[in-house]
């Protein structure tokens, strides 16, 4: 057995030798990682440590929510910076193929991928032997209709309000997410040798005639493509800044809201909206946040109080909490 | 298994020697023939297959090399390998592929690469193609980097045995070489205990007609010596090294093969064939045992040598680190993996359920979406199709792939923890802790059952003299500040200074020689024993070195001669002894043996003065009544006698009386009669004894303590408060055992004993219950308050355990280790065939067992019922002892409790006779040192004692498991709570699959973002400390009742992980629906990131939350967890990576956009607020309204454990019984015969001195193995099984009335059990060859000439035992068990015995009066009703014939 047991003992480093075999002893560090004793701190959840707990959550959500919900509801006066907003119910923006349906590269002024695009984009990616520019399902499906806004004024005429193009997209996508294809020339030069996505009215490089605004980087066009979570959403349309800090944005009047209709969404029953709205700090109205808050908070404050009675009834027993796993 | 190598031998030895005398064993078949399955197909393979086409030639290189064998084609390749072996997989170049190869035989890997090779089609890729890859690949990558460090170890270990040294013989001379440079043909030469390193034929040895012990454990587990023969022609004619190097031999044989016990050759020699078989032959890895010098030659080497198709042998694969067993299938994943097909399944419904929702929605589509329809080619049931699988790809997520990696880590993690515990460090033998196996931490948590070894075990296998009682004086050791320094013993020179009982008082005494009852005391312990002398010790020649058959009898008559009475040395009729510096010379008269049924021995010697005296000492219950009328210390003695019971110390009376010349001559007239009576001589010798043994004088009592380690009673105590029954499966008699379980504190005073006859009423009762399916469950209804406790012994168990043995196979097949990594998949459904399921998925199969249980049920035979009656009874005893069983039988009471109850086992010993055990238990522990290393190598966990038994489960065991569960229902929270919101997302996009989260997320998420909680939560969380643990182990019983995870727990983790899916989803989704300006997530990517990130938070407040130990480790975790995520998610999101590939990183600056917006981290709050606030406080209210644990442990348990002081409650069916009896003797009958006859006092010639003088090889291992292999496990193993032959026969006629008589419990008990193994045939002196191999080599010797009448059974009639190993009633094997154990003797005629007596209830014949009170056993007619006891008719026939063994074989497998 000696050798058997000795050659084993080399390699496995297992079984023991016999006392004096080997001068080393083979006695585990007495560390306290090694032996599972590193200082701890071991939170236990009492009714004293929990309690507590509840009731500030409740404190601090409730003042939360019912800020949140006052602000909210205050985003009434059309005062400062009025965001104006399109929304469409029931558009599958979200659709699986649909999100796929485009071609990052090309967006992002990538000249090969320009006149080569992706095969994501199928089947929006040629026409008549032409790369369409930009490709894809989402670009050829972008909202055009058009929204102008008048204030109908005491002399009833009707004074077209300006409504800002740029500064509606995340200034990301706008520099970094979505270039032009490089080059001095023109757009058009640019974009030479493709065309137009099949359901637009305009090649790409005439979504605009400013050419900060034009082609790929149109804000308007780059919100589109910032395709939306759920199918019934709302997009930044238009800015309406405000002129002076003495009057309202808007003020109060009349208006007239002139569209010009071309997106089809009868088919599929889809629904057009047009939403003015300011913003505060915390984004625009929503007053479902500030409902939220005021509900968790009060949950939680119900929740104490729940625990409190029945801590209160079987007070005995909370000392062995350490043992509940 | 245990049988077949030694029947083998038997029955080789038999051919070979016909002339060969002794005493025979019959040996039936062993019980539960594990290997007797094999064995047929050995023999049905072996007379197919005999063509000789392996020819080795002797010394002839040239000749040998010359046979090619044909590859391949034209390839030819030399057929002879060399003797290297190679258990490593892999070679530097076949690793990558190799190792890919396997690894992908993971169902759980195929189905990764599946999807994302499906992820490749882009009808149907929902998820980037790195989502699931980066995962698939990380673990990829540490599993094969786990396999190549494995493998390295194991190309370590193939090295060091492969340079393994062994001599050559070169030309004239033999010379040290590898083992690898061996070659066929080769003739070597090896020395005691060394490893036979290939399949030799062996030439000649040094022991008489060429004779060879091996022992095979290594290659089939069995621990007994078997022996191997050279051939008459090369052992007469090779006896120098000359004429070794001229012999050339050849061998003609079969190629090599799997047969172990099958060899066909013969032997070409100077024109002469010789037949060889497999009793020539060495095979590799044996053992050269007991026997100086061997030569062989070698006739396979390599890995085609004839072991090398078997599982491979421990040594061979020694590199590896743990021990394959199929439980604890290599990956130690095993129980993640239970859950997986389940959330597979899930998987597979949702799937199919989103996609026939989207197959709905899909006209819509088509018809009305303008902008969509285009998209949309194929028709409804097509794009459905592509659907489904693009719904599994985008779900796959949520089958926990990195569970599986992580849980490796966990597992491994805890084992380390367990081998860095220094608590369990066992500072004498320097002997750390070491889990060997690092699958089956969580189970050590959920141990139900302990099965124990005693010996080494439980005891140290130390017996000290404690106390005696002379005369009614109890002289105790001296306290120790009253201990002298320095030994006392100095004035005597032959004491030993061993001995550790001073009592400077009783030293007084004797020295003063005055006191005569002390002087026979001492004089009696000198005299009355078996005990041989032993050749001189090497360091103090003039000391004599004992050799006893029991540690007992060692004890005293050591504990004799440190007090001057020196017992110097026996011949046939007299005993030396040294009485204080005297010289006397008894002359022996009679010696008239121990055996269980007398339970004393007695020698009659005529002193010096010609005085005749009897020297008694024995049991005191029966002592006691055999003592004169008039007796005056008898009380105090009694009294004494109690006291030493109540420490649980063995106790032995002695007494003598002289005998008067005219008596002696009477009473030897009728001894002479009786001793040559040729029938019921043994009963006639014994009534002359008991004749003989009447009115003695009591001289006192002896009180030997059999020390248990350090702490056991106390590590008892606190198993069985964790609910953890305990068993001792002992190879001891049972008063032994019995005795220690009154020590260990397994068993008390007020624990009612079941013994045998009680459970066999129990059983019947409720079989009749059983086979009425209408009254379930027919025990008799024991009251809840009685403590239950069970004793049975070997042969009680072979009558039960009918039906196990019947399907050994499946028993065994989770020892027979196959390497095959188990799917974890394919593993859920052998798992639950195969019974081996994890404890933490047992509550998944469920639903399986009750059906199971129920149709087996209506099916299941009275074997079948009765075991699980016997298991059910056993289940409800609070400790179950098992004595007199053998290896075999601890296996298989551990299986049979594995095939009846699904719970953790849990084996511990310590010797080689353990190894079957510990592999049978789900979980083996090995105790390093005591018996050699077999017991480690074979376990999961080596300890060095048996105490740290106590801190492996209720400390490691316990926290592992529960690290385990809380990490498994962790990680399903997890896991849903981020994959379901995919679902929900379906909902609002037209179920088209579009994934909600960021491939990066998704990918990173499982790897980076949540992995470093969880390995904390896996490794280290406690929740309560290691001492608490210790203290409470009530707390071990959660891990019992599976409580921490079941169906329950892990519907709870869904539900949970749903529900905060829920919140984090539809939340955002509301608060998105109006939102508006800049910090608007309502688009898509914002929307993601907001619930992306809801999600982490809430996952990581979880594991905040349920995290009961807070280390600065575990904030790190937090910490790098959540910083990973912000560093990844901005690397992932940087224009960097952005302009590289647009497509796979288009999360263009997302996280940033949305991070800026404070009403966004509103929305994260309010979503993890509201996650975690109901849960928290569901908690709070579980824990409140939770019964508190109860706290009554420390004032429950004080009067049991204080339970000597107390007064004993009387025991419940003995009655009359005050006193126990703490009566413990470890011997066996048989050496007075020895003695008298003097077989064991002749020493042997040696044979072949000229081998012996060529250089014998004196090896250290000797020494420092000789302990270890020292002969109690051995006697263990044998005695065990010769008693089951013997036990069926009942010797109620025989024995003694007187004995009979006795009404004390104890006496009864072991009446009742003596009538099965009260034989009075002689056994072998098992024990004997404790002394080395001498013992052995000289019987052999001795019992050479042989009658042929009392030659063994042809070999035909072998052939037709294999397959029946039920040791039923044997009425052949009877008689000729008597004429083979009296050699001198006629054989008797057949049926002699009456053996219908036999075949009864066991033995309760004696207790006839309450036979007939019992309406249960009188009302069964015997036989036919008794299935199990009753012999069935192809059994019986089977049965009849025998299987002997040379007297030889049968002692070395002692």
């Amino acid at each position: 057995m000696a050798m058997n047991y000795n050659s084993k003992d080399e390699v496995d480093g297992g079984p023991p030798c016999p006392p004096g075999g080997t001068a080393k002893t083979r006695r585990p560090d007495n560390t306290a990682f090694k032996q599972q004793r590193l200082p701890a701190w071991q939170p236990i959840l009492t009714a004293g440590t929990v309690l507590p707990t509840f009731f500030i959550i409740g404190l601090i959500f409730i003042p939360i929510g019912i800020g949140i919900f006052v602000t909210s509801n205050n985003i009434r006066e059309i005062e400062g910076n009025v965001f104006m907003y399109y929304g469409l119910s029931n558009f599958y923006q979200n659709h699986r193929r649909y999100v796929k349906s485009r071609d990052d590269s090309q967006l992002n002024g990538d000249s090969s991928a320009l006149l080569n695009p992706s095969k994501e984009c199928e089947p929006y990616r040629r026409n008549e032997d032409k790369p369409i520019a930009p490709c894809g399902a989402i670009a050829n499906s972008m909202f055009n209709d058009t929204l102008e806004l008048f204030l109908i004024g005491n002399d009833s005429y009707p004074t077209p309000i300006t409504l800002k193009k740029k500064g509606i997209a995340w200034w990301t996508d706008k520099n970094i997410k979505f270039r032009n294809p490089s080059g001095a020339e023109s757009l058009e030069e640019r974009f030479k040798g493709t065309t137009k996505p099949v359901n637009w009215l305009n090649p790409v490089y005439m979504l605009d005639s400013d050419p900060d605004n034009n082609g790929f980087v149109n804000e308007d066009f780059i919100v589109w493509m910032r395709t939306a979570a759920l199918p019934t959403f709302r997009k930044l349309y238009r800015l309406i800044e405000r002129k002076s800090d003495l009057h309202p944005t808007l003020p109060a009047g009349r208006y007239y809201l002139n569209i010009t209709y071309n997106y089809p969404v009868h088919s599929f029953d889809g629904r057009k909206r047009m939403i003015l709205s300011t913003i505060s700090w915390m984004g625009g109205k929503n007053p479902f946040l500030g409902i939220a808050y005021i509900a968790i908070g009060s949950i939680s404050f119900l929740l104490g109080v729940v625990l409190l009675v029945i801590n209160h009834k079987y007070r005995n027993s909370s000392n062995t909490a350490d043992i509940t796993i | 298994m245990g049988d077949t190598g030694g029947r083998r031998g038997a029955q080789r030895g038999r051919k070979a020697q016909p002339g060969r005398a002794g005493k025979y064993e019959l040996r039936p078949k062993g019980p539960a023939g594990m290997g007797s399955l094999s064995h047929g197909e050995d023999f049905q393979d072996g007379n197919e297959n005999t063509a000789f086409t392996w020819d080795v030639k002797a010394n002839n290189q040239a000749y040998n090399w010359q046979f090619k064998e044909k590859v391949f084609l034209c390839w030819h390749r030399q057929k002879y390998k060399t003797n290297v072996i190679r258990t490593a997989k892999y070679n530097f170049f076949s690793f990558l592929p190799w190792n890919l190869y396997e690894q992908f035989h993971h169902v759980s890997n195929v189905y990764f690469l599946l999807i994302i090779i499906l992820q490749g089609i882009p009808e149907i890729s929902t998820l980037p193609w790195f989502t699931l890859f980066a995962p698939l690949v990380c673990l990829i990558v540490i599993r094969a980097t786990r396999d190549l460090v494995d493998d390295i170890g194991r190309h370590r270990s193939d090295r060091a045995i492969n340079s393994r040294p062994c001599q050559v013989l070169v030309g004239k001379s033999f010379v040290w070489q590898e083992w690898k440079n061996l070659c066929v043909g080769d003739v070597i030469r090896l020395s005691k205990d060394s490893i036979v390193p290939a399949d030799l034929l062996l030439l000649a040895s040094t022991e008489p007609s060429s004779l060879c012990y091996v022992e095979t454990a290594d290659i089939d587990g069995e621990t007994n010596l078997k022996f191997r023969q050279a051939l008459m022609v090369t052992h007469q004619e090779l006896t120098s090294t000359r004429k070794m190097a001229s012999f050339q031999g050849r061998v003609t044989c079969e190629e090599p093969n799997s047969r172990m016990h099958q060899f066909v050759g013969c032997l070409e020699w100077n024109g002469k064939m010789y037949p060889l078989d497999i009793g020539n032959l060495l095979l590799r890895g044996c053992k050269i045992r007991n026997t100086d010098t061997c030569y062989g030659m070698v006739i396979y080497a390599g890995c085609p040598s004839v072991t090398c198709g078997l599982p491979i042998p421990s040594w061979c694969r020694a590199g590896s680190p743990a021990p394959a067993r199929v439980p604890a299938a290599p990956s130690p994943a095993h129980p993640p993996p239970h859950a997986a097909p389940q959330i597979f399944l899930l998987l597979v419904v949702m799937s199919t359920a989103l996609a026939m929702s989207f197959g709905l929605w899909m006209r819509e589509f088509k018809d009305r979406h303008h902008y969509l329809w285009i998209l949309y080619q194929g028709g409804v049931a097509l794009e459905s199709f592509f659907i489904f699988w693009a719904f599994l790809i985008l779900l796959s997520a949520m089958v926990p792939l990195a569970m599986f990696i992580m849980a490796e880590f966990i597992y491994l993690g805890n084992s380390i923890f367990i081998n860095w515990d220094q608590e369990m460090y066992y500072a004498p033998l320097d002997v750390p802790a070491k889990a060997r196996s690092t699958s089956l931490n969580d189970q050590l948590g959920q141990v139900e059952y302990i099965f124990s070894d005693k010996t080494g075990t439980l005891t140290q296998n130390i017996l000290t003299f404690k106390k005696c009682c002379i005369d009614g004086h109890v002289y105790g050791p001296d306290s120790e500040s009253r201990t002298p320094k320095g030994n006392p013993y100095l004035w005597n020179q032959f004491a030993d200074g061993k001995l550790r009982f001073h009592n400077e008082k009783l030293l007084r005494i004797v020295r003063a020689k005055r006191d005569k009852v002390v002087r026979e005391f001492w004089r009696a312990l000198a005299i009355c024993h078996t005990v041989m002398v032993q050749e001189k010790d090497s360091e103090r020649p003039d000391l004599p070195v004992y050799q006893a058959a029991s540690p007992d009898e060692e004890a005293l008559v050591t504990a004799a001669r440190n007090f001057g009475y020196v017992f110097l040395s026996r011949t046939q009729d007299t005993i030396t002894l040294m009485e204080l510096g005297e010289e006397r010379v008894y002359q022996v008269l009679a010696m008239m043996d121990f055996n269980s049924t007398r339970k004393r021995m007695s020698v009659l010697v005529r002193n010096p003065e010609g005085t005749i005296c009897l020297y008694t000492k024995g049991a005191d219950t029966v002592i006691l009544e055999r003592l004169h009328r008039k007796h005056s210390a008898k009380l105090s003695t009694e009294e004494a006698l109690a006291a030493f019971a109540k420490e649980t110390l063995r106790t032995l009376c002695l007494a003598y009386k002289e005998v008067d010349e005219a008596t002696y001559k009477r009473w030897h007239q009728r001894h002479q009669e009786a001793s040559v009576l040729l029938q019921n001589r043994a009963q006639a010798l014994q009534e002359v004894y008991n004749k003989m043994e009447q009115n003695l004088k009591l001289l006192g009592a002896t009180a030997i303590e059999d020390r248990l380690q350090d702490g056991v009673p106390d590590t008892i105590k606190y198993l069985k408060k964790a609910s953890i029954k305990i068993w001792v499966l002992t190879g001891d008699k049972q008063e032994t055992a019995v005795n220690i379980g009154f020590a260990c504190q397994l068993l008390s005073d007020n624990i009612h004993i079941l013994e045998e006859k009680e459970i066999v009423h129990i059983l019947e009762a409720c079989s009749k219950c059983s086979s009425n399916p209408l009254t379930k469950k027919g025990f008799p209804k024991f009251p809840p308050h009685i403590k239950l406790a069970m004793v049975i012994d070997g042969d009680f168990l072979d009558k039960l355990l009918l039906s196990l043995r019947k399907e050994p196979r499946a028993l065994i097949q989770n020892v027979e280790a196959d390497d095959s990594r188990q799917e974890p998949w394919e593993a859920v459904r052998d798992f639950l065939r195969a019974r081996g399921l994890s404890m933490l998925w047992q509550n998944f199969g469920v639903q399986q067992t009750p059906t199971k249980s129920k149709d087996s049920k209506t099916r299941e035979s009275p074997e079948v019922q009765r075991e699980r009656a016997f298991v059910d009874l056993a289940s409800r005893c609070q400790a179950v002892i098992c004595c007199r069983v053998t290896p075999k039988q601890k296996a298989l009471i551990v299986a049979l409790v594995k095939k009846y109850h699904q719970v953790v086992t849990l084996a511990i010993g310590d010797g080689a006779n353990d190894v079957n055990m510990i592999k049978t238990a789900d979980i083996g522990v090995g105790l390093a040192g005591q018996e050699g290393m077999q017991a480690v190598q074979n376990s999961d966990f080596a300890l060095g004692q048996f105490c740290f038994l106590q801190r492996l489960l209720l400390v490691h065991g316990r926290w592992s498991y529960m690290r385990v569960c809380k990490f498994l229902r962790y990680f399903i929270y997890k896991t849903l709570a981020i994959t379901m919101t995919q679902i929900w997302f379906a909902f609002y996009n037209g179920f088209s699959a579009q994934p909600l989260y960021e491939g990066w997320f998704l990918a990173l998420f499982n790897l980076l973002y949540t992995t470093l909680p969880c390995l904390y939560v896996g490794l280290f969380e406690q929740d309560v400390s290691a001492q608490q643990s210790l203290q409470m182990p009530k707390l071990y019983v959660a891990g019992l009742k599976g409580e921490l995870f079941n169906y329950w727990v892990f519907l709870q983790a869904i539900a949970h992980g749903t529900a905060t899916s829920l919140v984090n989803f539809f939340m955002t989704l509301w608060i998105s629906w109006d939102t508006a300006g800049p910090c608007s997530f309502s688009d898509y990517q914002s929307f993601v990131v907001v619930v992306a990130l809801s999600g982490l938070l809430c996952i990581t407040m979880e594991v905040i939350l349920i995290v009961k130990y807070w280390t600065v480790l575990f904030v790190v975790a937090i910490v790098l967890s959540l910083s990973f995520y912000g560093v990844m998610t901005y690397v992932t999101q940087s224009y960097g990576l952005y302009q590289i590939s647009p497509k796979t990183f288009s999360f263009l600056y997302a996280d940033h956009n949305m991070l800026s917006c404070p009403s966004t981290m509103l929305v994260i709050l309010s979503n993890v607020t509201l996650n975690t606030l109901p849960v928290l406080a569901l908690r709070m209210i579980c824990q409140t309204l939770k019964k508190p644990y109860p706290k009554e442990e420390a004032e429950e348990e004080a009067p049991t454990e204080e339970i000597f002081t107390v007064e004993p409650i009387p025991h419940l069916h003995r009655g009359s019984c005050g006193r126990r009896s703490s009566y413990a003797f470890s011997h066996y009958e048989g050496y007075a015969d020895l003695i008298t006859q003097g077989t064991i006092l002749q020493r042997p010639q040696e044979v072949s001195s000229e081998l012996e003088s060529d250089s014998p090889v004196t090896s250290e291992e000797e020494l420092l193995l000789r302990p270890n292999s020292s002969c109690w496990h051995f006697r263990k193993l044998s005695l065990g099984r010769l008693r089951h032959h013997q036990g069926e026969v009942s010797f109620e006629e025989m024995k003694p009335s007187s004995a009979m008589s006795s009404s004390s419990s104890v006496d009864r008990q072991s009446a009742v059990n003596s009538d099965n193994q009260g034989s009075p045939t002689k056994k072998l002196p098992a024990a004997m060859n404790r002394a080395s191999g001498s013992f052995q080599k000289l019987q052999m010797v001795k019992k050479r000439p042989l009658s042929p009448k009392q030659r063994p059974p042809l070999p035909e009639n072998l052939l037709s035992t294999k397959e029946g190993s039920v040791p039923l009633p044997k009425e052949r094997a009877l008689p000729k068990k008597h004429q083979l154990s009296l050699p001198e003797s006629q054989p008797q005629p057949s049926a002699t015995k009456p053996l219908p007596l036999g075949q009864t209830l066991w033995g309760s014949q004696t207790e006839s009066s309450e036979e007939k009170l019992s309406p249960v056993s009188t009302s069964v007619p015997l036989g036919e009703s008794q299935p199990y006891i009753s012999p069935k008719e192809p059994h019986a026939s089977k049965e009849g014939t025998v299987v002997e063994t040379l007297p030889g074989t049968e002692e070395s497998s002692l």
